[in-house]
């Protein structure tokens, strides 16, 4: 079982170097290299002061709480690094729209550039930070958000770029939301900053996942920890999250393609160790979906499947693994919101074009 | 018979060789690197001339692989003061220039950074048009203010046009000053390849006068008809006029040459290769006759960077490495004699025990002295050597790529202290001449041309950008130099851009040949 979460209070500096390796282990391969959101977040950081990190609980029923993000290819982030305005255009265009003030922002998943983007934009604006989000992990569409299965509009959403270029769009569904706002983030140069999922206090209590920002900041001290005290920190990682051991082995080949906007893949593993002599496959889109062990299915999506190198323990993105690499492979179990009807149905792995049941990782690898 | 000279720095030794048209091994020398490299450079070739006899007017060739670089940019000395033009505002403006840099290397080049409007999509489109007003401001500001100039287009690897059009507009205020393109330094990924940019801005300098100075010492030794070559880190060369423009590629190009080597003196072209020195060893791959690359950003002088560097894994094991028991436990270095070896190793009369001390005492090499270990327990010896060998296979194991057994070459003058046997290894070769496989590396080197570009799949199909992309590649392996009829694609890598529709697809591909 995983451990009980610690709260944290406060986000300054060190914190977010934890929040970094937690949350891209928590992106499940998913979310991009976060050394271009780092920065934005350390330099707003040194300028503003910490974030104060607040509990859901705290948030009043009425007041409006909106989650920010980046949308778009963290590949081209990294290159056409933003202007840093962009954020806070599609901020206070949906706040004006609104004829609101915000009370707080949060993160929409968990992941290398987007667990970034509200600490900045917290620090820039003297919000609170809501220690929530939508997917506790990383999903790559706008509709898999636990807002959108309790019934959270994603519109009014603002997608703001570099140039100044912004958007409001209204929809009649999440998944309008995600072909319109997907086709304009390629217009618009690829990576653009939105504002989006508008909610009060109420629906966030009800729909968000709780203490996400605060278990990000655990997984990664941990793992600094760890490796400082020259302890194990894989056995260290198990621990904070409960996680199951699926795999170690030496990567033997990572196949790509693109389809549909998403890079599809998967990478072969060849067992090292205990597991000398097996294989695993590991199915992608972006994120890490379906786990198989010698063929058979010992995780799917949406519980979590995360590549970690084997000697430090941080996690690898899928853009990031390669041939040759020592890895292990650790099963976490998902957030109960997405074991539910609509929860499969909306990112099982059926939507993502798999025929294959999705049974709960602690069932698969039960003894 | 033609001949061509081959000169390699490192660490411990400078080594230099001499090699026949067929690549024939005629003469070799090993003189110790000293503090300015240079002095040992001339000592080297000068050694290697004297011993070797030939008519001086038949050496064609004279490859240079050295550390001047590295050792600039460590000691922040002779760097150039160089100014840093980004192309891209409003993108960009959330990060500067040099952020990230220790201070005292931003003070080494300067702090004139400067952002302007223009750079370019993902997909070609421009981001603004390019501020050629602003440029020509910021020409004259810095003109008598620095010596070199860093020019950062954002998505300058998908187009160039900026970059090119800024160069002429500096060039027509500044005259000659060198001007250091990113989209011809590194590849996509803006800080990283800014960074890269700027070190070759600063190093511009260093490149120049090491050329010079090495063309100086082949006139004074008479090598007047030899073309002079520097090595960079993918184990291919450039001309002189090429490295005063790219000095960076030469950062690490000892560890290359000795992987060159191994393949050249192994003859095989997939291979692991382990280059044992005095005080460290490094292990590379062999890949289709290259060294495999490293696909994470590397730093220089604690600047985060992503320009190719060979994938390396150094180890604190030499020939040199002291070997001593604390507690009943046998410690393997990390400390070593180093260059003074001859003096302190047990086999040559001196009082420590170190690695090939070890080797000596088990048979497994012919050094100095044999009676002069047989005191070494032949118990602790058995361990102590067990202890280097489990450091060496733990190693090997992590630079493999495939459980499937793969050959090892052993080269580098300390190679002899590694047994015949290694885990996961199922070939080891000891090629003749494996003392000099890094200064042979350099000599037998080719000359290379490189692309990184990212095509958008929705107007050619993947095929056609593969194709196009080599081309461009073996154009520019031409255009180094290399004789067209040599040409091969040796590397290609494509990676589809992730969540976008359109189908943008990043392409890598490098090619290389004979020398004319």
């Amino acid at each position: 079982m995983k451990k009980d979460i610690e709260k944290i209070k406060k986000i300054d500096v060190q914190v977010v170097e934890d929040i970094a390796v937690g949350a891209a282990l928590l992106g499940t391969g998913g979310g991009g290299d976060p050394y271009v959101g780092k920065l934005m977040a350390i330099q707003a950081l040194q300028k503003n002061g910490p974030v104060e990190l607040i509990d859901v609980e705290n948030i009043p029923d009425d007041a409006l709480v909106v989650p920010v993000a980046m949308m778009g290819a963290p590949t081209v982030l990294v290159e056409k690094v933003p202007s840093g305005k962009e954020i806070f255009k599609a901020f206070d265009n949906l706040q004006s729209f609104l004829g609101k003030e915000v009370y707080a922002v949060l993160p929409i998943e968990a992941g290398g550039v987007n667990s970034m983007i509200p600490i900045m934009v917290a620090a820039e604006k003297k919000l609170p930070l809501v220690d929530v989000d939508g997917m506790g992990r990383a999903f790559p569409e706008l509709q898999m958000v636990t807002y959108h299965l309790y019934g959270v509009s994603a519109t009014p959403m603002v997608l703001a770029d570099e140039k100044g270029n912004s958007i409001l769009l209204h929809t009649i569904s999440n998944f309008w939301t995600e072909s319109l706002a997907r086709n304009a983030t390629v217009v618009m140069g690829g990576s653009v900053m939105i504002a989006i999922y508008p909610m009060t206090g109420k629906d966030l209590k009800r729909a968000g996942i709780r203490n996400v920002i605060s278990y990000s900041v655990q997984i990664g001290r941990v793992i600094r920890e760890a490796r400082k005290k020259g302890e194990d920190p894989i056995e260290a990682l198990l621990e904070v999250t409960g996680g199951y051991m699926l795999f170690k082995g030496k990567i033997s080949d990572v196949q790509r393609r693109t389809t549909g906007g998403f890079v599809r893949g998967e990478a072969h593993i060849d067992g090292i160790d205990q597991y000398k002599g097996e294989a695993m496959t590991i199915n992608f889109q972006n994120e890490n979906l379906i786990a198989r062990r010698n063929g058979k299915v010992v995780a799917t999506v949406p519980d979590l499947i995360c590549t970690v190198d084997a000697h430090t323990a941080l996690p690898i993105t899928t853009e990031g693994l390669r041939y040759g690499q020592r890895v292990f492979i650790i099963g976490i179990p998902c957030d109960k919101k997405w074991r539910t009807e609509k929860g499969i149905e909306t990112v099982g792995p059926r939507y993502f074009g798999y025929d294959v049941d999705y049974i709960p990782l602690e069932e698969l690898n039960r003894g | 018979m033609e001949y061509r000279i081959g000169i390699d720095v490192g660490g411990t030794n400078t080594d230099a060789v001499l090699v026949n048209e067929n690549m024939e091994l005629i003469e070799s020398v090993k003189v110790p690197t000293t503090k300015d490299v240079s002095s040992g450079i001339f000592e080297a070739l000068n050694k290697v001339l004297d011993k070797s006899n030939i008519d001086r007017k038949k050496i064609k060739y004279a490859m240079l692989g050295t550390t001047h670089a590295t050792n600039a940019i460590a000691e922040r000395k002779r760097l150039c003061k160089t100014a840093i033009i980004r192309i891209g505002k409003p993108a960009t403006e959330a990060i500067a220039p040099l952020v990230g840099w220790p201070k005292d290397l931003v003070e080494a080049v300067g702090n004139h950074y400067y952002l302007i409007a223009g750079g370019n999509e993902f997909d070609g489109r421009e981001i603004s048009p390019l501020d050629e007003d602003e440029l020509g401001k910021i020409a004259k500001e810095i003109k008598g203010k620095v010596e070199s100039v860093a020019v950062i287009s954002v998505f300058s690897p998908v187009s160039n046009k900026h970059e090119l059009r800024a160069k002429e507009i500096l060039q027509e205020v500044l005259g000659e000053i060198p001007i250091s393109l990113s989209h011809e330094i590194g590849s996509l990924g803006l800080l990283e390849r800014e960074n890269a940019t700027v070190l070759n801005a600063a190093l511009v300098e260093v490149a120049r006068t090491t050329a010079n100075s090495f063309k100086d010492a082949l006139k004074r030794e008479g090598l007047t008809e030899a073309t002079v070559y520097l090595c960079q880190n993918d184990g291919t060369l450039m001309s002189i006029d090429y490295a005063m423009r790219y000095p960076i590629l030469t950062i690490a190009c000892g560890p290359t040459n000795s992987i060159r080597g191994a393949a050249f003196l192994s003859k095989l072209e997939n291979a692991l290769v382990l280059d044992v020195g005095g005080t460290t060893s490094d292990i590379g791959v062999i890949s289709q006759g290259f060294p495999r690359e490293s696909s994470i950003a590397v730093e220089i002088g604690g600047v985060r960077t992503n320009f190719r560097m060979p994938d390396l894994i150094s180890l604190a094991l030499g020939g040199g490495t002291i070997i001593r028991e604390e507690n009943g436990e046998i410690k393997v270095g990390p400390e070593s004699v180093g260059y003074r070896i001859t003096e302190e190793a047990l086999v040559f009369g001196g009082k420590t025990i170190t690695a090939t001390d070890i080797a000596v005492r088990l048979g497994l090499a012919e050094v100095g002295s044999k009676e002069k270990v047989k005191d070494i327990p032949l118990e602790f010896a058995k361990r102590a050597h067990a202890k280097m060998q489990e450091m060496i296979n733990e190693a090997i194991d992590k630079m493999k790529t495939s459980k499937e057994p793969q050959p090892l070459v052993l080269v580098g003058g300390g190679s002899i202290i590694v047994a015949d046997e290694v885990h996961g290894v199922n070939e080891i070769v000891r090629p003749k001449n494996f003392g000099v496989a890094n200064a042979l590396g350099a000599a037998i080197a080719q000359v290379s041309g490189e692309i990184d570009r990212i095509y958008s799949l929705s107007d050619m199909s993947r095929e056609a950008a593969l194709n196009d992309a080599k081309q461009r590649a073996i154009n520019e392996a031409i255009k180094a130099g290399a004789n067209p009829e040599s040409v091969d694609v040796v590397y290609v890598e494509d990676i589809p851009l992730a969540y976008l529709p359109g189908n943008a697809v990043r392409i890598r591909v490098k090619a290389a040949g004979n020398l004319i």
